[in-house]
């Protein structure tokens, strides 16, 4: 009974721990190779196999995931973020496509609406047997061709 | 009013399409081609100037900084082979003639730190270096890979063309050591 009181302490304890700790799948698409430009799961790079050492370096000593990312981003610059971080200019890249999409969808149901409402076409008179009556001069060539057929 | 709209739409749309156009004009007509290509078309070249970390020592370095000497300006990254079979010509060359006042002046780009110092230290490089971890540098210069050797005059300009790939390659040893004996009488 203690030992099973023990090892469920240790696993409640050990679980969150271990969850914490980044993993190099975890990065790896997070992630780029600066001479290739893919993220660090699409390259075979020397240099791309040299920053996956260093992740999972990294990661084994259970540095967290923003930690290792500044650590990357102060020897190679912002641009080994695949992603631009959510802060200052940067905001711009994550706002603008969704204030693109909204202005889109707006324009799109404005359109939408406008076409629904539009007033329907006035229907065809109709004549005593309820059907539309046709237009005169088309009745007229109509009889036209008719009659040649009469003879 | 509706037809207004339209318009007001149709003319915005264009604008848009004028915009972005124009764009793509302005970013193709500056983009900097890099002082390899101007020199390749025998076009006289200021070497592009650069202030770095230094790998070797605490602080920054700058090419500027050895105005007036003779300079071999090396790219590599410790990930690459040829690098690391190019280091004992570049040494031996930093070794004889520096005494003259050439100086052999490394630029390690996309590189970990960590692994650009065990790289000097494992193949005893003594000449001094500087960190370019984003490759700031490349475009100036328009290195498309590691290695790369430019040559610097005295004057600040470059002369020869770049050397690509490794300079203990046979076709490669003759030119660097043509292009040093120029640096050095210019």
């Amino acid at each position: 009974m203690r030992l099973l009181l023990v090892t469920v302490a240790a696993l409640a304890f050990a679980g969150p721990a271990a969850a914490a700790c980044p993993t190099l799948a975890d990065l790896e698409g997070e992630v780029m190779c600066p001479q290739c430009k893919t993220t660090l799961d699409q390259s075979d790079a020397p240099v791309a196999r040299e920053i996956k050492g260093f992740i999972q370096q990294r990661a084994e000593a259970c540095v967290p995931e923003g930690q290792i990312k500044d650590e990357l981003v102060a020897q190679f610059g912002p641009a080994v973020l695949a992603a631009p971080p959510r802060e200052g200019l940067h905001w711009l890249a994550w706002l603008l496509p969704i204030v693109g999409l909204l202005a889109g969808a707006a324009v799109v149901s404005a359109l939408v609406w406008r076409w629904s409402r539009a007033r329907p076409a006035p229907a065809p008179a109709a004549g005593s047997n309820g059907r539309p009556l046709l237009d005169p001069e088309l009745e007229r060539r109509l009889d036209r061709e008719l009659s040649r057929f009469d003879g | 009013m509706s037809g207004r709209l339209k318009l007001a739409a149709q003319g915005l749309s264009v604008a848009l399409v004028a915009g972005l156009f124009a764009l793509l004009v302005w970013k193709v007509a500056t983009q900097d081609e890099g002082a390899a290509r101007k020199l390749g078309r025998g076009e006289v070249v200021s070497a592009p100037n650069f202030r770095l970390d230094r790998l070797d020592a605490p602080g920054k370095i700058s090419l500027a900084e050895y105005r007036g000497r003779p300079v071999v300006v090396n790219f590599w990254g410790s990930w690459c082979d040829p690098c690391k079979e190019e280091v004992p010509v570049l040494e031996s060359t930093w070794q004889r003639y520096k005494d003259q006042g050439l100086v052999v002046l490394g630029v390690d780009f996309h590189d970990l730190k960590g692994a650009a110092r065990r790289f000097a230290r494992e193949n005893e490089i003594t000449y001094p270096i500087a960190y370019d971890g984003p490759g700031d540098t490349l475009s100036d210069y328009g290195v498309t890979a590691a290695p790369e050797t430019f040559f610097v005059a005295r004057n600040g300009k470059l002369v020869c063309e770049r050397i690509q790939a490794g300079l203990h390659l046979d076709r490669n040893r003759g030119r660097f050591e043509d292009c040093v004996q120029e640096l050095l009488g210019a």
